[in-house]
């Protein structure tokens, strides 16, 4: 358990905080942001690397504010592992073990035979794949029995394959362990994969904290609807079960009044080429801006009365339908897939 | 070539100069050994300091951040381009009984003009840059966050000085221990100020060279560039261990 009160940290001219956090024993929390929005920061003044301004830190109970890092029970896996380059994965691995008192979950041949490290204990970590370092940094980490692991983004650096590898090892050892995980990560499969808890940091505070679903599914603000991948946010000028954005009125489920925000995905708006009757609530008319591919699906813009509307399709869909610029087509969208916020 | 020919020609000619039997003569005369001894003792007593004195600051200036530093960066690179004899007399300076801190020098029992200690005061002046700058580039090549994970894992900063940077800055400590003990082995302008006597080696050479000229300097010469050229072959032997293992 983690709990973060009032904590402000400065370094060099970036402010971190006041942040106030708490994270549950157990958890498997997720901390997302763009690059600079102070993550790594934040996980190393958990680890007592960086001394904050203000503020205190509870691990497991225990006021750590003022302890040094190896007082903390936590333990701490970078991105590029940080493993110590004159020392074999063995020795690496046991290098924290004379210095803690803790009863770790996991034995040296417990945690080597879980990682899948026996034959490489010998081996300087030069002469490891990125999947084995990540492995060797997470036994080295555990081996110490910490309240909390931190996990500063393991898994960017890593190809597709040891990245599917090293996020089902995270997965089982968060399973198998009363361990407390926070990991930082740029990447949306690892927090839905991996994650319980989250938050959003971005310029050194918390945009949003809940759990997984709620982030990814009610995005309070229109950084968070764009963070996380939303399209179609729109500002909308609400009169009760309707939204009013530039030309068009859009109709939802979450009645209310004011300005605000909504946001449609792409992937509920359905285009067609005639007005055909649907149960879609809201249905327009548009003409196609730009198409663009993005992936294995192609992004369709379509202009409706001034406010662009985006949605995607298959290729075999844009086929069939005869999409290009300019062609005149009607979109609909359920009032339902409408995230007002 | 011609740079090379301009480098080497002189060298190979004091090499070549002395015959045998003077050097064997040379080894065998108790002023050119001892001389010999005063200077390979002081220059490693100079380098000791050196890596004692300098290996905290060279970590601090690896690793810290502060207003001045440039400053600090500058001031430790002064003894290399201040004529040494200027670096003798300011020594001799401010350890005389007419300054406080000669005075508290007197005091302490510790002579510096014409002593052996007042030898190894120039030496590490003018021989600890070359020390604080190699530590300091080996410092600033560990990773900072080897030393974090480290302390994470329960060691104590020292405990991770020890197990973590020394062994993989260690070469660049010794090495800039190496070039320090060089330097300070090839001093003459500073030391002749502070203490003519008892001679060093260079000292000795000078004085011989004066005396009687140029013939007998040359042995003197011949076991300076010998010592010179061990200390270089195994810096040489050092760094390029080092550049294989990056």
């Amino acid at each position: 358990m983690i709990k973060i009160r009032n904590l402000e940290v400065s370094f060099r001219d970036f402010q971190l905080g006041p942040l106030d956090i708490y994270i549950q024993e157990g958890a498997f929390f997720m901390l997302m942001g763009p690059t600079g929005s102070g993550k790594t920061l934040l996980l190393e003044t958990i680890a007592g690397l960086v001394k904050p301004d203000t503020g205190t830190l509870e691990v497991a109970g225990t006021d750590v504010t003022g302890n040094p890092p190896g007082k903390r029970k936590v333990g701490i896996v970078y991105q590029d592992t940080a493993l110590f380059p004159h020392l074999t994965v063995r020795q690496n691995i046991m290098y924290g073990v004379r210095y803690t008192t803790n009863r770790s979950e996991y034995d040296f041949d417990k945690l080597v035979e879980i990682l899948n490290l026996e034959r490489l204990l010998e081996r300087l970590p030069g002469k490891l794949s990125g999947g084995e370092k990540q492995r060797t940094a997470l036994a080295r980490a555990l081996i110490t029995g910490p309240e909390v692991l931190l996990l500063d983004e393991p898994l960017s650096s890593l190809d597709q394959m040891f990245k599917g590898e090293i996020r089902s090892e995270l997965k089982r050892l968060h399973r198998e362990t009363a361990t407390t995980f926070l990991m930082t990560t740029h990447d949306f499969t690892d927090s839905l994969s991996l994650g319980t808890h989250g938050a959003v940091i971005r310029n050194g505070n918390i945009e949003q904290e809940g759990t997984i679903d709620d982030i990814f599914h009610n995005p309070e603000t229109p950084f968070m609807a764009s963070f996380i991948g939303m399209k179609n946010v729109l500002p909308v000028e609400f009169t009760g079960d309707t939204a009013l954005a530039e030309g068009l009125s859009i109709r939802h489920t979450s009645p209310r009044t004011g300005h605000g925000f909504i946001a449609v995905s792409p992937e509920s708006i359905v285009i067609s080429r005639e007005c055909a009757v649907t149960s879609e609530r809201n249905r327009f008319a548009g003409i196609i801006d730009a198409i663009e591919r993005t992936g294995t699906v192609l992004s369709v813009s379509i202009d409706c009365g001034g406010t662009v509307l985006v949605s995607q399709v298959t290729r075999n869909a844009l086929a069939e339908l005869e999409l290009t610029s300019g062609t005149d087509v009607f979109v609909s969208f359920k009032a339902s897939s409408v995230h007002v916020f | 070539m011609a740079v090379l020919s301009f480098l080497a020609l002189p060298l190979v000619n004091i090499a070549t100069a002395p015959s045998p039997g003077i050097i064997w003569e040379s080894l065998h005369d108790g002023e050119i050994v001892s001389a010999v001894l005063l200077s390979l003792y002081t220059s490693g007593m100079a380098a000791v300091i050196c890596l004692i004195l300098g290996t905290p600051f060279a970590y601090l200036l690896a690793r810290k951040e502060f207003p001045g530093k440039n400053l600090i960066e500058s001031i430790v690179d002064i003894p290399i381009v201040i004529p040494h004899p200027v670096v003798g007399i300011a020594i001799l300076a401010v350890s005389g009984r007419n300054h406080w801190f000669g005075r508290i020098l007197a005091d302490l029992g510790i002579r510096i003009m014409g002593s052996p200690a007042g030898i190894i005061t120039v030496l590490v002046f003018v021989s600890i840059p070359f020390f604080i700058n190699a530590a300091k580039e080996g410092f600033a090549s560990v990773p900072e966050r080897l030393e974090n994970v480290s302390m994470t894992l329960g060691a104590s900063k020292l405990s991770t000085f020890r197990r973590i940077t020394f062994p993989l800055a260690g070469r660049s400590m010794l090495t800039g221990t190496i070039m320090s003990a060089a330097r300070a082995l090839s001093e003459f302008g500073a030391v002749v100020v502070i203490a003519y006597h008892p001679m060093i080696a260079p000292v000795l050479m000078f004085e011989r060279y004066q005396a009687y000229g140029l013939e007998y300097s040359q042995p003197v010469a011949f076991i300076l560039i010998a010592l010179s050229l061990m200390i270089f072959i195994v810096l040489r032997i050092l760094t390029s261990r080092k550049r294989r293992n990056a």
